[in-house]
This record gives C-alpha cells, structure tokens and sequence, in this order.
C-alpha cells in the first residue's frame, strides 16, 4: 500500500466500468484549481475534502454522501448511500444524502459512469451496489485512517475509527472533518480494502425513514416536473391516437390565437415496424409562456390524422386470434421441453386444462413523462425524472450529434418509474422539440397523453395442461402461451429470443416436474409494449399460481402441500434468467410455509371467508402471498393481507417492507380493476375514470410483511412484492365463493360469473 | 417556503398593493398576490407555473386523483379544476404553507410512519388529511376510507397509520 503525499495536486477517487463489469477504483489527478469539470456540484466543497466520487466530508464533519440511483419510490436515495456510509463508519444522522447527476465519462477504453450503474431496472440497484458502493466507503475510510496515522505517528493498524472519529489506543481522537483535507492528498491503496463482516454493521440492517422525507412533505422535493428553466417555452403534444398513423392535416389558425401560445410544430411518427428509437406517435406540438396556454392551444387545434395499418385492432379480436393460435396449437416456438410431455398425458389418469387471459396494462406514473431540455451548439442540458438516463444521454447524443461527455443529464426524484421510464420517448420529443424552436422546452404530459401512449405490458393467453398420476403426482406439465411479444419493435431485444418477456423457459415449476413443455406463439398487435413493474412475473405467475391452486381442488389436495411437494427437497436448480444462475426450492417453500402460518392456513372456516395462497421467484428474491377476503354483493372485502419476502441480507428493512406493501396493494390494484383495451386500433382508456387505480377505501387496511432472516447475497426488493399477490388473491375469491376467475381484470369478470 | 414564494417572477404577479382594477385578488399562505391573466386558468397552473410553487402536484387535470389538492378557507379542493377567478378571494394553503414554526402534525407523522415511496402524490393526501382532521379530530376507519386521493405506490396502510398518528399528537398539542 503506497501513501505518498503529493499536496499541490488533488487526488480523487474515480471509478470506470471495467471488463467483466467490474468496477475499478482508479486514480485521477488534478491541479487543484480550477476545479475539474467532470465533479459534480454537489459534491464540490472545500478543494480538498472530496475522498471518492461519492463521498464529501465538511471541516464541521457533516458527510455529504451522493445517491447515484434513480428515486423513483424504490427507495434508491436511501439504501445506497447507507452501503457508502456503513463503511465508511459514520453515523446515519451525520449524513447529508444528494442526488447525483449521470456520471457519464471517456476513458481510453471507451465510455464508462464514473459512479457505476445508474438505471433503474430488473431490481438491481442493491445487488450492483452491494460491494461497489461498500468498497467505495470503505477506501475513503482507509484514506482517514492513512491520515489520522501520520498525524499522530502511530502504526495505522492500531488505529479504529468510530461514528466519523479516528480513535487512537490512547483514546485520542480526530474528527473525519480535520482529517478530510490531509486524507484527500493520500494516493489509494493497490488493493481493495477488507470490508466490514455483517457482525459489525451499524446501519445495514436497521430500519432507516427516506432519507429526504421532510423534503416531500413539505413539498420543496424537486421531480422533473418541477424544473424551469428561463426562457424555457412550455410544450404539450396533440399524438395521433391511431397506432402508427399519420398527420393529415392540421390548422393551427385558433391555435395561434391564444394568449401565450408561441409556436405550432408538426413532429413526424415512428416508422411502422422499425425499432422505436425515439418518439411513440406522430403529433403537433402547441409551444406556449405556461402549461395553460400550451393546454388551452391544444384544444384548439383541428387536426386530421390518418389511420395506420392496425385500424381492426380490439381486444376481443386480440383474444381471439390468441385462442385460436392455441386451439390450432401451429407456428410455436419452443421454450423449454423436459422429458416427453405427451407420452405423460397418454398415461395420465387426469389431464387438467386451464387458460388465463391477462390484459394489456399501462404504468401510470403519478408523475406523467415529461423533460426539461436545453440544447446549445455545443452542449445540452437535460432534467427529468428517468430510470435510465443512460439511454437518455445516448438517445440526445444521437440526434443533436452532440458529444455524450457535453450532455448534462440530471434525474429528480421521479413520480414513480415502474418500468416506464426505462424508455426515453418523451425526452427524444423534448429534443425534437426543442431543436426546431431553437429555445429550451419543458415537455408535459397530460394523463390523457399517458395513458393513451405507452409502452404497454403485454396482453396474452396463457394455457396451461397438467397431468396427474393416481398418487395425485403431477407427472406432466404444459405452458403454452399466445402473447403480443415484449420484444416488439425494441432494437435492444432485437438478438432475444421471440418469448422473451412473455414466458421465462426455467420458471417454477421448470426443472421440478419430469415433462414440461412450454410453447410459445406470437400474436400480431400494433400496441407499443415495454416492462412493467416484475415484467414477465406479473403476467406469467397469475396463470402458473391460479392453475397450481386448481390442480389441489380437482385433485382434492391441499394447495400448500400440492406446492412444497412440487419444490420437493431444498436444492439449487439452474435458472438461467434474470434473478439466476439458480433458483432455490427451499427458500420460495420456506416463504411459502411461513405465510401458510401467518394466514392460519388450514384451520377450518365458516363465516364465509375464503383464504387464497401463492408464492414465486422473481429476480432473485423469493415472495409469497395469502389473502383472506369476502364477497358481498358487488364488493370484495379483504379482511386480511399477508406478504412474506425473502430477498437475502437485508439492507433496509424498512424500505423493505414499504416495497412489499406497496408491491401488494399496486397488485391488488391493477388485478381487481386495470386493464387498457383497444377498439378500431385506438386505446379506449383516457384517464383515471376509466383506469381506475384502487383508492384508499378499497385498499387492505394493512398488509402484514414478514422479512425472512438471511445471510444470502442481497437481492433488490422493488419487484417481489408483486406477482404472487394477484393469483393469492384470486385463489382466496375461489376459496370464498366456488367462482374461478381466470381472466384480468377479476372484478368485472367475477361480477360476469357470478 | 417563503423563499420560494419570493422567487414569483412573473409578470403577472405583483403585491397586492398595486392590484390594478382587471386582475383577480388571491391569497397564497397568507400573501397577497394577483392574477391578470385567463381568469379561466385553473389554480394549479398559477401556484406551479406562476409562483414556482411546485409542491402541488399535476396528475389527472380533472380532479380525479387528488395530486393537486389544496386548503381553500381550510378546505381540501382539488386546484386542477378551479379556476382563478373561483380561487380569487379566498385563501389558499399549500403543502409549503402548512408549516408554521415546526412542521405540522401531519407532515411530522408522515416521517415517523415512514409514508412517502415516490412521494409525489404525498402532498396532496397531507393535505387531504389536514381537512380530514380538522373535521374529524379522532377519525374513525371510515373517515379515513373517504380519502379519495390515489396512490401508485400502494402506500394506503401507512397512510392510515400515519392519519391516525397525527390525530394522536394534535390531541396532546391540546392538552
């Protein structure tokens, strides 16, 4: 370890992707003044005080640690500063958390983040992060340690640091603070620092509140809709609410009448079957002094637009042509094919046979899309609430020719993500806009906008088959789905295979039962689709977690049983997706018992109530669910909701469990009511009348979380809450009424049935 | 909260002081301003475009989520669907304006609870709730149920939670 001290130079950590994704603590050297450009704001304080990219110390030893994730109510802004913080041994109270901008550098290898990666996507944040960000708190550590050892001369390893103090054997002691500036000269060590063992964590592991609470409720937090910029004209968009129509004509007579409106500008639709790369639809932009006049423009403009190729586009018809590429069982693209699944239904002594039908779904965002941009000759400026503001850079780069290293990219706390900020459509409008004003824009959308223009989750029949032996074995197993494909026109599951998205090849209870067969078929739509929130797992758990729980009625076994026996002894069993190399069938049976437990599973009931169960693997983490409702009349009542979640170590148990309450009740939400649907090529829905997301009186009063104990390697959190409370919950409306509902949304379709 | 009230830059608003005879006469956390623009303009667009008060959330622009919900004389109103000249005259609180020396019992349970996930919908159910407990000073489940305002992120149990915390701590702020 080398400690030489160079004090007419600053030293700063920088971190770059290196090959295998592996991230290098690297050394960068810089003249102390002028500042150098690629240090955020943020952290600029005193020159010599920055140890890291992510962490500055004030003389007064406050420590200011910078959020490099997207906060899009995942918990981000919380979590990874204490994986900073815990090693870097400092109390959680002393600690000021900012947001960082994107992080976007050249290297001589080529573009990298100087912080990592900073997505938002596939609940990665705390798995990514887990040994970066901890090695980054503990360099800087080691840097104070360095310092504190030459201060007072005695050997380093006899120093130990403790709440933002060196403390010496003799119990001297020296703040972080006085020792930020000597420290910050210290060259970084060869070799990673040992980290702490989980025995010693301070912060991981304690329920800690979002850290910038008091910013949200006093209503000073900034999300992108919150930026303005001088100058800057205020865009909204009439889009063609035809898939993949055109602009006829448009007179923007009364338009330009309007007090405040200052410009009309007409912006061309994607190519019909090309990748999206940019905007969703062609529209007619109203550029105006306020949201007001832009609004009130819109509305006055007279606009034709040409339909598209997809004008006999419905749902029913959608439906249809699903089950008929079922019924026809032709044109499939095999998934997984374990054993000789039709020899097994030739010697079965029951087949049973279901299919699900699940809705196309839109992400809602209580924070609309939008973007604040400002495009220079020789630079750009982008504020916006985004989950992937790589994507951003790169889609602004691509069409201003600008440098990404001259493009600034600043993401806000976001009004919610759930996969719709993966894409970066409004921003590609913000800059087309913003290129023929010549001006900065701020891009809003209405609710009307959002709804009608997404990035859809897909729309799809599952059905499903198993065979039964006379012990009541499940000996056979078929998955065929007929999906609109997740991978439509995305140029970056181009190389992915067709079902991608829509049917994973190693999902429970792949691997589990001898033949298996999963069977994949397109169905042609012209709906733009994307990820939504656990994308495959909402859609693939409903079906594979209601027909587990009919196989236990049919066959008169209990569900809970009929599942662990599936799961069989605790192994490891490869599971190649996302959340592998391995799929453990003891942890998801150990949620799975733990919330039988909770939910009093077993126990005889005669009130009427019905107890409905499910669990699943999504991403690594592993979550079950129970319910305990009642019909009354038109109204489902749920009495009780339980979650249980096993997600490895666990960072934040607070964040945790507020992932799993709201990933229970968006659930429940879009299972009992949401659904977008089609007619004529157009999406029916406008806003939350006909999209009606579930409200406080509807909601469970609680949902009771129970975080499983784990030494496990962390998972992220912001997903599992999700797919195995829609079947639990449809499962619990069988128990109580005898009705199964096995297309989405379930309330229409149980007030059908009933 | 005042700094940003102070940093109303636009033409449109000037003290109350020079209130010329067209514009519309508002109180906003208890300053005078005026508005000489579309009397139509829906209050919302006023406190966010104008005032660069931007706690107020846009969600739905029809009054169906709740976002954009504000105090009129004390009462939760939804400003994306009042227009300035029913907002002028009255007095108008926003989420910036419910502190007063400390944070208010709302927004402090809102902490200890733990509520906000993305946050943005947050401002809207506090004050949602400050109406609701001036009302209902010891609100019963089904008080709370008439909350209408949405939440994508699901936090409804902690927002009962916290509704029923804040209860407790303006009751002892009585005592």
């Amino acid at each position: 370890m080398s400690t030489s001290v160079d004090a007419g130079r600053r030293r700063f950590l920088t971190v770059s992707l290196g090959v295998g994704g592996a991230l290098l603590i690297g050394m960068r050297v810089a003249l102390a003044d002028p500042a150098p450009a690629d240090l955020p704001m943020e952290l600029l304080g005193d020159d010599l005080t920055e140890l890291g990219p992510f962490i500055r110390i004030e003389r007064d030893n406050r420590i200011v640690i910078g959020a490099r994730g997207c906060e899009i109510g995942q918990g981000v802004m919380t979590a990874l500063p204490m994986l900073i913080a815990e090693e870097l041994d400092v109390d959680w109270a002393q600690v000021r958390v900012v947001q960082l901008p994107f992080g976007y550098i050249d290297t001589d290898k080529g573009p990298a983040n100087k912080y990592g990666d900073q997505g938002a996507g596939g609940s990665t944040s705390i798995p990514d992060a887990w040994k970066e960000l901890r090695e980054a708190g503990a360099t800087a550590r080691w840097l104070l340690l360095q310092a504190a050892s030459r201060e007072w001369n005695v050997a380093v390893e006899q120093l130990r640091s403790e709440a933002g103090q060196v403390v010496a054997p003799d119990g001297r002691r020296l703040s972080y603070g006085a020792l930020a500036r000597s420290a910050a000269s210290i060259a970084l060590p060869d070799q990673p620092v040992p980290l702490k063992s989980p025995d010693q964590f301070r912060i991981i592991g304690k329920p800690t509140r979002v850290v910038d609470a008091r910013d949200i409720v006093t209503g000073r937090s900034h999300y992108g809709i919150d930026a303005y910029a001088a100058n800057a004209l205020v865009a909204v968009i009439a889009r063609c609410p035809h898939l993949d129509g055109t602009l006829d004509s448009f007179d923007d007579s009364e338009t330009r009448r309007v007090a405040g409106v200052r410009d009309v500008i007409a912006i061309p639709g994607p190519t019909p079957d090309a990748p999206f790369s940019g905007v969703l639809a062609a529209g007619i932009a109203v550029l105006a002094d306020n949201t007001w006049a832009a609004l009130k423009g819109r509305d006055a403009l007279k606009v034709t637009w040409k339909e598209g190729p997809w004008t006999k586009e419905s749902t029913a018809a959608l439906a249809a042509s699903a089950n008929d590429l079922l019924d026809k069982n032709e044109g499939g693209v095999s998934v997984r094919n374990d054993g000789d699944f039709a020899k097994a239904r030739k010697q079965a002594r029951q087949v049973i046979e279901a299919r699900y039908e699940m809705p196309f779904l839109a992400h809602a965002t209580m924070e609309p899309p939008g973007a604040l941009i400002e495009i220079k000759q020789d630079s750009a400026r982008l504020v916006a609430s985004l989950q992937s503001p790589d994507g951003a850079s790169k889609m602004i780069a691509d069409m201003t020719g600008l440098a990404q290293k001259d493009i600034e990219v600043r993401m806000t706390r976001a009004g919610g993500g759930f996969g719709r900020r993966l894409k970066n459509d409004f921003v590609a409008e913000a800059v087309l806009i913003a290129k023929a004003a010549g001006k900065p824009v701020k891009l809003m959308w209405t609710r009307e906008d959002d709804l009608q223009h997404d990035f859809y989750r897909p729309f799809g029949v599952h059905a499903l088959m198993a065979t039964v032996d006379r012990k009541k074995h499940v000996t056979g197993w078929s998955h065929r789905c007929a999906a609109t494909p997740r991978n439509y026109r995305d140029a970056g599951m181009k190389q992915r295979p067709i079902y991608t998205g829509c049917l994973e090849p190693d999902d429970f209870p792949a691997g589990l039962v001898a033949n298996l067969d999963k069977t994949f078929f397109s169905v042609a739509s012209g709906m733009p689709r994307g990820w939504w929130r656990a994308p495959l797992h909402t859609f693939h758990a409903f079906a594979v977690q209601s027909f587990i729980d009919e196989i236990a009625v049919i066959t008169q076994q209990d569900a809970v049983k009929l599942r662990l026996d599936l799961l069989g002894e605790p192994r490891q069993i490869p599971y190649q997706g996302h959340g592998g190399p391995n799929f453990d069938t003891g942890r998801l049976a150990h949620v799975l018992n733990v919330c039988a437990d909770k939910i009093g599973w077993g126990t005889r009931r005669n009130d009427g109530h019905g107890i409905g169960i499910a669990c699943h693997f999504t991403f690594g983490g592993y979550a079950a669910h129970a319910f305990e409702v009642s019909i009354d009349g038109s109204d489902l009542r749920i009495h009780r909701a339980v979650g249980v979640v096993d997600v490895g170590r666990v960072v934040n148990p607070l964040g945790v469990e507020a992932q799993m309450i709201g990933g229970t009740v968006d659930a429940v939400s879009t299972a009992l009511h949401l659904e977008i649907t089609l007619k004529d090529g157009q999406v029916q829905q406008k806003n939350f009348p006909d999209y009606p997301l579930l409200r406080m009186a509807q909601a469970p009063h609680d949902v009771e979380v129970t975080i499983v104990e784990s030494v496990a390697e962390p998972c992220g959190a912001g997903e599992m809450g999700v797919p195995s409370a829609a079947p639990a919950l449809a499962n619990a409306v069988y128990a109580a009424t005898t009705v199964r509902v096995r297309k989405l949304p379930l309330m229409p379709e149980l007030m059908r049935m009933l | 909260m005042s700094n940003q009230a102070e940093h109303a830059a636009d033409a449109a608003t000037k003290p109350a002081a020079a209130h010329p005879p067209e514009a519309l006469a508002i109180s906003i956390n208890g300053k005078p301003y005026y508005h000489d623009g579309d009397p139509a303009m829906p209050l919302l667009w006023f406190l966010r475009d104008t005032l660069r008060l931007t706690g107020t959330k846009f969600g739905c622009g029809i009054g169906a989520c709740g976002a954009c919900t504000v105090l009129l004389d004390g009462k939760a109103t939804r400003s994306c669907v009042t227009p300035m000249q029913a907002a002028a005259t009255h007095k108008i609180t926003t989420i910036e304006g419910l502190e007063t020396d400390s944070l208010h019992p709302v927004q402090q349970a809102w902490i200890e609870q733990d509520v906000p996930q993305c946050g943005y919908c947050q401002a809207g159910q506090i004050i949602a709730a400050v109406d609701l407990l001036q009302r209902k000073p010891k609100p019963g489940d089904d008080d709370i149920a008439l909350i209408g305002n949405l939440c994508r992120c699901g936090t409804y149990p902690r927002i009962r939670k916290a509704i029923l915390r804040a209860a407790e701590l303006m009751q002892g702020d009585k005592k």
